[in-house]
């Protein structure tokens, strides 16, 4: 049996490692198209700031891990999938047959369409390639812009100003990461960035970037009619799933590549994991793009399990979940953050410690939950949304004051581990 | 013989030494805020109810994390935070449906139980054996008394 695996990324080495410890006698390719071993793009901002080396950011660190587990590593790009073949085109026109195919191509930076956005000096915040760009031109006292204060956008924000830039974020909703913060909490965040000496403009837009001769090479314009000097702009207003060189190989894709409840797409003995894969939410039952490390992980073990094993356990959903660390700020979202109808919500607000908590409850059930300035025991709020237990009096307890979760949690979740596992 | 902590909260009487005690050994120094334990009051009932990482099979922490600081002691089970490779992107602190690994501001890094190494300090020091350090299949076969127990309790 040959499993081939499109995309290095967590989801794809998890899937390799899971497939080679499911089915040792069959063989594991896993390609990856970058000019590096397989590493995390999570670790980046770690690189940036100087914390790590590049290696650091490696997602097994041993030179001889792939070739010692008997996964062969190849860097390659797909240039198209023919599935009723069930062979791969490769970037050089050589042919790759497989017998299961895991596709974890992952996402790729949306490019906004704004003229000047092709100019030198214009850079997204997505490879260890494009690091090494930024690392270059994000000298102390250069003046740098950032496009985007999404997940991407916040979590460099801290490696840029310990680089000790002027720097300027550009975001056109009214928030921060409004992906996982409601107005309050999105709003704290900026105040904090703001207190950091971070000029954050909400609401905003780039409207163009041009060359400029004025001592920085950049001059980007707002639609609010002002401009700023740069040295730097980076990009970071969104990504979208790995799924061009799928063309017409009948694999359906709408936001990525849908994927049933075993992992599988649309053609079988094709799976998908990861960023690209349009998987089971938890709490909604829909098919969503979560595009989070945790997912990526459990997707990838899912596939392999499902790729040798057979499709014997429907799983139930991903957990939607994001922890962010905006410049010192650390904010959490779980599943329903934003609420659901006919829901109930306790929130703790103190603007002044930067401190934030809200809960979501569908009857007597936590659904939902986000934090801003807590670090400790924050995953029980996964635990208590993916267990589903009843809190019972704890509701109300809760709801009076929210900061008690955790006291809920042990009064009431004791006996979960069972429950969690898809 | 793989052994494992187990805890009774009905002995707990709330004294804190094993807070003291983990960060002592953890951290070097006396500072229960900095303790992998932690004691969880219940004034309402008087209740104590120390909690801590269980080293659980599934190991969320460890599937979860990107550049592969969390690894397996194979001594004691034990799933470890290795602190020159975890680069503190918390992504394990949310994976953890037991919140039982957390993050240190002051370090950058994440932090858990690991047993000290086979000789937990919290159940050393706990003066009424609410902590004690015992055969994994001592305190599994307790658990599933307790499970049993409850289920006979839904069905009664």
């Amino acid at each position: 049996m040959r499993h081939v695996i499109i995309g290095a990324g967590p989801a794809g080495v998890i899937a390799a490692e899971n497939l080679k410890k499911l089915d040792p006698s069959g063989s594991v390719v896993l390609l990856g198209a970058e000019d590096k071993p397989p590493y995390s793009r999570m670790a980046i901002p770690y690189f940036l700031v100087g914390d790590i080396e590049e290696e650091g950011t490696y997602l097994r660190k041993s030179a001889d891990y792939y070739a010692s587990k008997g996964i062969e590593v190849r860097q390659t790009r797909v240039s198209s999938v023919d599935t009723a073949s069930k062979r791969l085109t490769l970037a050089d026109d050589s042919t790759l047959d497989y017998d299961k195919l895991l596709i974890s191509t992952g996402a790729t930076p949306v490019k906004p369409p704004i003229g000047g956005i092709d100019l030198p000096g214009v850079h997204n915040c997505w490879t260890l390639a494009d690091a090494h760009k930024i690392v270059e031109r994000a000298t102390p006292g250069s003046s740098v812009v950032l496009m985007g204060a999404g997940f991407i956008g916040c979590i460099i924000l801290e490696a840029l100003a310990a680089r000790n830039v002027e720097l300027t974020v550009v975001e056109m909703e009214n928030r921060m990461v409004s992906r996982m913060t409601n107005e309050v909490m999105g709003t704290m965040i900026k105040d904090w960035c703001v207190a950091k000496g971070i000029n954050v403009l909400t609401s905003t837009k780039v409207g163009e970037i041009q060359e400029s001769s004025s001592g920085k090479p950049l001059k980007v314009m707002l639609d609010n009619g002002n401009t700023i000097d740069a040295d730097l702009v980076i990009s970071a207003t969104g990504v979208r799933s790995n799924t061009a060189f799928l063309g017409d190989s009948g694999i359906e894709v709408r936001d990525g590549i849908v994927v049933d409840d075993h992992m599988q797409t649309s053609v079988a003995d094709v799976y998908a994991a990861g960023d690209v894969a349009q998987g089971r939410d938890y709490s909604t039952g829909e098919y969503y793009v979560q595009a989070i490390q945790p997912t990526a992980v459990e997707h990838g073990r899912l596939a392999a399990q499902s790729m040798v094993n057979g499709h014997k356990t429907a799983h139930r959903g991903t957990v939607n979940m994001n922890i962010l660390d905006t410049v010192g700020l650390i904010s959490t979202s779980f599943g329903m953050w934003m609420g659901v109808p006919g829901g109930t919500e306790s929130e703790s607000v103190d603007k002044e410690k930067f401190k934030y908590l809200n809960l979501q409850f569908k009857d007597d059930v936590l659904v939902g939950a986000s934090s801003l300035g807590m670090t400790q025991h924050v995953g029980a709020m996964r635990g208590l949304i993916q267990t589903a237990k009843p809190l019972g009096e704890w509701k109300e307890r809760l709801m009076s004051d929210p900061t008690r979760l955790m006291d809920a949690y042990l009064a009431s979740a004791q006996q979960q581990s069972a429950d969690l596992s898809a | 013989m793989q052994k494992s902590l187990h805890i009774d909260p009905g002995k707990c009487t709330g004294c804190l030494q094993c807070e003291s005690a983990c960060s002592l050994e953890n951290e070097g120094l006396f500072n229960p805020a900095k303790s992998r334990i932690k004691v969880f009051t219940f004034h309402e009932e008087g209740r104590f109810v120390p909690y801590t990482c269980t080293q659980c099979d599934e190991a969320w922490c460890m599937q979860a994390c990107p550049v592969d600081a969390i690894t397996l002691n194979p001594e004691n089970g034990s799933k470890d935070v290795n602190a020159d490779v975890c680069v503190g992107c918390k992504v394990c602190t949310i994976a953890c449906p037991f919140g039982t690994i957390n993050y240190n501001a002051s370090t950058g890094k994440v932090v858990k139980c690991d047993l000290c190494g086979g000789d937990p300090q919290c159940a050393e020091s706990c003066p009424t054996g609410a902590i004690t350090y015992i055969d994994s299949d001592a305190t599994g076969l307790d658990k599933m008394r307790a499970w049993a127990s409850k289920t006979d309790n839904a069905g009664a």
